[in-house]
């Protein structure tokens, strides 16, 4: 048996052998070049638990507190190695804990395979122990899932679900798989990976025709502005896009999960878009003569109110899922397909141009938002710390090299709005669910996914205490995790909406939270708290230059506001400064 | 038609037939059916059963939406991995029939009415003639069974069943030359056709 195995990795057998529906999975996974896996055992996957005992020299399986923990650890580590992540758990529970973060990844497009085990088949529909409908509950939250109950359909149905995962627009595939096809034996004939499911198009045809209306529009615009999602990231199309956008010298603002795609100080990259974006890019939405927007979904916190959005420019949009378009914006020229490959030959037909006085429109409305925003945030002259200051003396210090996974709330956007990023995939962050507690079990994973990087988790108080118990996952694990908790004694991002909204009526919000550094030193990790400016910028350094792991919570004040601020039901060019 | 009191009703709105050719899968009538909820859409009517060819399923789906509405649906219809191809059209690029049952004392029938001439003035057919009911069959529009129903309802009708709409597109070639094409490692342009370029045809594809 140990033989088989180590064959069957290394090479193709020629011939079959008699395997379970375990090994044949774990062999599918090593074939994919899974070589790290998420996951909580329990009776309904026992069988590929028992097989994974014989693989632990090529699957390092990482056991972690929760399967939501698990999950969001495959999503951080699919987002900076842009591998498929790979997440184990059980039926029933196990399974349900794992909804949160497969509606997450299917927001944010992450490739995911999610393995659960399932009950006996004959058990199934019987209300058995820890059955639970997993293929009905994740629907809605999977790009594709399938049930296996039986061991032969085990190494196609794999293949499948990396292959959908991957292509395309990513996403998360769930596959459950009943205990009597982990057990069974039946006769393996290899791996092959899949590269055609017939009706499945990843790619829709590009044509010609559209690329070359959109660069007419681009080569007769006055005030063209790019905006760009994180379809440039997963298209693996960063270099093209830079070229684009120099070769345009078009201005260029990002969403969130776009950040980083092209470096932050690049001179074309005018900053954030959205809700809490920067000032710039939000009213000059509705100034510019044609929007092209790149490999991002007009999310509604990025639009605000739609009818008085853009209304006065053309609108270039393209995306590799055709659903996208028109979804929520009209758009005048749809350019469907690969970004790696529409880029590029947009590129081609436009012409190379300096849009300089345009551009001097965005330099002076980061003016304005510096003087009324921004110097105030990062270089407060005296009161309690800030989350911006934070941020920019991490900056400092990281020189931008680093990955920097956010949780969800105010901290965020500050995290995302001032965070320097040199590098693609070296933003992660819970854009389109927004899902609190995501940020600590996702560093986990990004840290996977990216060895050689420093990984800085910025968490709020609250989301912290959400996914707390992963602690426990970089103990046992050793992974060097950098924990920058930015407590403001508050659930901020809601006390700020119920103090601009709700006449100040705080319900709710007023959180409480553990001593942090002894909760880290009782799971032996190094910690430090502080809330003198002073000492900010050594206690930075300490928590990067620790060996390992570290927790760093910084006391900020308590009641400050992250502006700019489009509100709820408001134009982006009613973006408020104050 | 029956559409055009509902476009009073809600502006915009029309009947469209939805027709989608899928893979044979557990599941994915789950998959097409919460597209709609999810947007608090009512299926008005639902038919699944397998094409002109082995292996490939087709559905027929009726809404009551505004073609915006409906264009959107169909490309969340399309995007689901096991779905070839999705069209949509109004009624008039349609042809379709619905089928109805009808069961009535045949006692009642047999004293008060020639039932030939309720067979022949509605296109009916009796299916069973049993001597305590009568099951008539009848197909058409949902004019044309409603209007069944009023005339056997004075003679006692018992049970009244009627089926989903199925539904052939005027202007298509069925899905063979398609599906040859889906099997290709690099479909070619039939498989992705885009409304941009074809809206001269009658045919909305995806
Ligand atoms: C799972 C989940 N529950 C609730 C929310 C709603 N929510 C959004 S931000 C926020 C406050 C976050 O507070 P904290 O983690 O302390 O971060 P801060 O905003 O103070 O930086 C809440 C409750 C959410 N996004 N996710």
């Amino acid at each position: 048996m140990e033989k088989a195995q180590t064959i069957l990795s290394e090479t193709k057998p020629i011939e079959t052998k008699e395997v379970s529906g375990s090994v044949a999975l774990l062999e599918a996974l090593i074939a994919e070049g899974t070589n790290v896996i998420f996951g909580y055992p329990g009776g309904a996957i026992m069988p590929i638990y028992d097989a994974i005992y014989d693989y632990k020299d090529k699957l390092n399986h990482i056991l972690v507190r929760h399967e939501q923990g698990g999950i969001h650890a495959g999503q951080g580590f699919a987002r900076t190695s842009g591998k498929v992540g790979v997440v184990f758990a059980t039926s029933g529970p196990g399974a349900t804990n794992l909804v949160t973060g497969l509606a997450d990844a299917m927001i944010d497009s992450t490739p995911l395979v999610c393995i659960t085990g399932q009950v006996f088949a004959h058990l199934l529909g019987t209300d058995a122990f820890q059955e639970t409908d997993v293929i009905n509950i994740t629907t809605p939250v999977t790009k594709w899932n399938y049930q296996v109950t039986d061991a032969n359909e085990i190494p196609e149905v794999i293949s499948k679900a990396f292959y959908i995962a991957r292509s395309g627009r990513p996403g998360p595939v769930l596959i459950d798989i009943t205990k009597n096809a982990q057990l069974q034996k039946f006769d393996f004939s290899g791996y092959t990976p899949c590269n055609h499911i017939r009706s499945y198009r990843p790619k829709p045809l590009i044509r010609k025709e559209y690329i070359v209306q959109a660069a007419e529009l681009i080569n007769q615009a006055k005030k063209p502005f790019i905006i760009w999602g994180q379809g440039v990231i997963l298209g693996e199309a960063e270099k093209e896009f830079k070229a684009l956008v120099e070769k345009s010298g078009i201005p260029s603002a990002w969403t969130i999960l776009g950040a980083g795609a092209i470096p932050t100080d690049h001179p074309l990259n005018v900053g954030m878009l959205g809700m809490h974006g920067n000032y710039g890019p939000n009213v000059l939405t509705n100034e510019c003569d044609v929007l092209i927007a790149i490999g991002m979904r007009f999310d509604d916190r990025v639009t605000g109110r739609l009818d008085k959005y853009a209304k006065q420019a053309k609108i270039i949009h393209l995306d590799i899922d055709p659903s996208e378009i028109d979804k929520n914006v009209q758009t005048t020229v749809p350019v469907w397909g690969d970004c790696k490959e529409t880029i590029p030959a947009l590129t081609e037909l436009i012409q190379k141009k300096d849009h300089h006085q345009w551009l001097q429109k965005f330099r002076e409305f980061d003016k304005n938002e510096f003087d009324a925003v921004i110097q105030n945030e990062l270089h407060p002259a005296s009161g309690e710390l800030t989350m911006g200051e934070v941020i920019h003396q991490l900056n400092e210090l990281t020189k931008g090299e680093a990955v920097i996974v956010t949780d969800v709330g105010q901290h965020q956007m500050v995290a995302c709005r001032y965070a320097k990023l040199n590098n693609s995939r070296s933003n992660v962050t819970s854009g389109g669910l927004g899902t609190m507690g995501f940020a600590l079990p996702a560093a986990i994973g990004a840290k996977f996914g990216a060895l050689q990087k420093t990984v800085v988790a910025v968490i709020g108080d609250g989301g912290f205490q959400m996914t707390i118990q992963e602690l426990g996952t970089i103990m046992q694990s050793g992974v060097d995790v950098k924990i920058l908790i930015l407590n403001n004694r508050f659930l901020g991002m809601v006390r700020q909406w119920q103090e601009l909204f709700n006449d100040n009526r705080y319900s709710f919000v007023d959180i409480q939270s553990p001593d942090f550094v002894a909760v880290a030193a009782a799971y032996g990790i190094k910690g430090r708290s502080i809330s003198e400016r002073e000492n900010l910028s050594p206690a930075l350094e300490e928590m990067l230059n620790n060996k390992g792991s570290f927790l760093l919570e910084v006391m900020v004040t308590k009641e400050n506001n992250v502006f700019p601020m489009v509100p709820q039901g408001c134009s982006v060019s009613e973006i408020r400064l104050k | 038609m029956s559409n055009q009191n509902e476009t009073e009703k809600a502006p915009g709105k029309q009947e469209y037939n939805i027709t989608v050719y899928t893979e044979n899968q557990i599941g994915l009538l789950n998959r097409i059916a919460i597209i709609f909820t999810r947007r608090k859409i009512n299926i008005h009517s639902l038919n699944t059963s397998p094409s002109e060819i082995e292996s490939i399923h087709r559905f027929n789906i009726v809404v009551n939406e505004t073609e915006e509405v409906v264009k959107k649906l169909s490309r969340q219809i399309e995007k689901q991995v096991e779905v070839l191809k999705v069209y949509f059209n109004t009624n008039d690029e349609v042809i379709w029939q619905e089928l109805a049952l009808y069961k009535v004392p045949t006692d009642i029938i047999a004293e008060k009415a020639s039932v030939e001439r309720l067979l022949r003035e509605n296109g009916a057919r009796a299916v069973v003639i049993r001597k305590d009911y009568t099951v008539f069959e009848t197909t058409g529009h949902r004019e044309e069974t409603d209007a069944l129903i009023k005339i056997l309802q004075p003679f006692g009708l018992i049970e009244f069943v009627r089926s989903a709409r199925v539904a052939i597109i005027k202007h298509s070639e069925g899905f063979n030359r398609k599906l040859r094409e889906f099997e290709k490692a690099e479909p070619g342009e039939e498989t992705s056709e885009n409304e941009f370029l074809n809206n001269g045809q009658k045919i909305f594809t995806m």
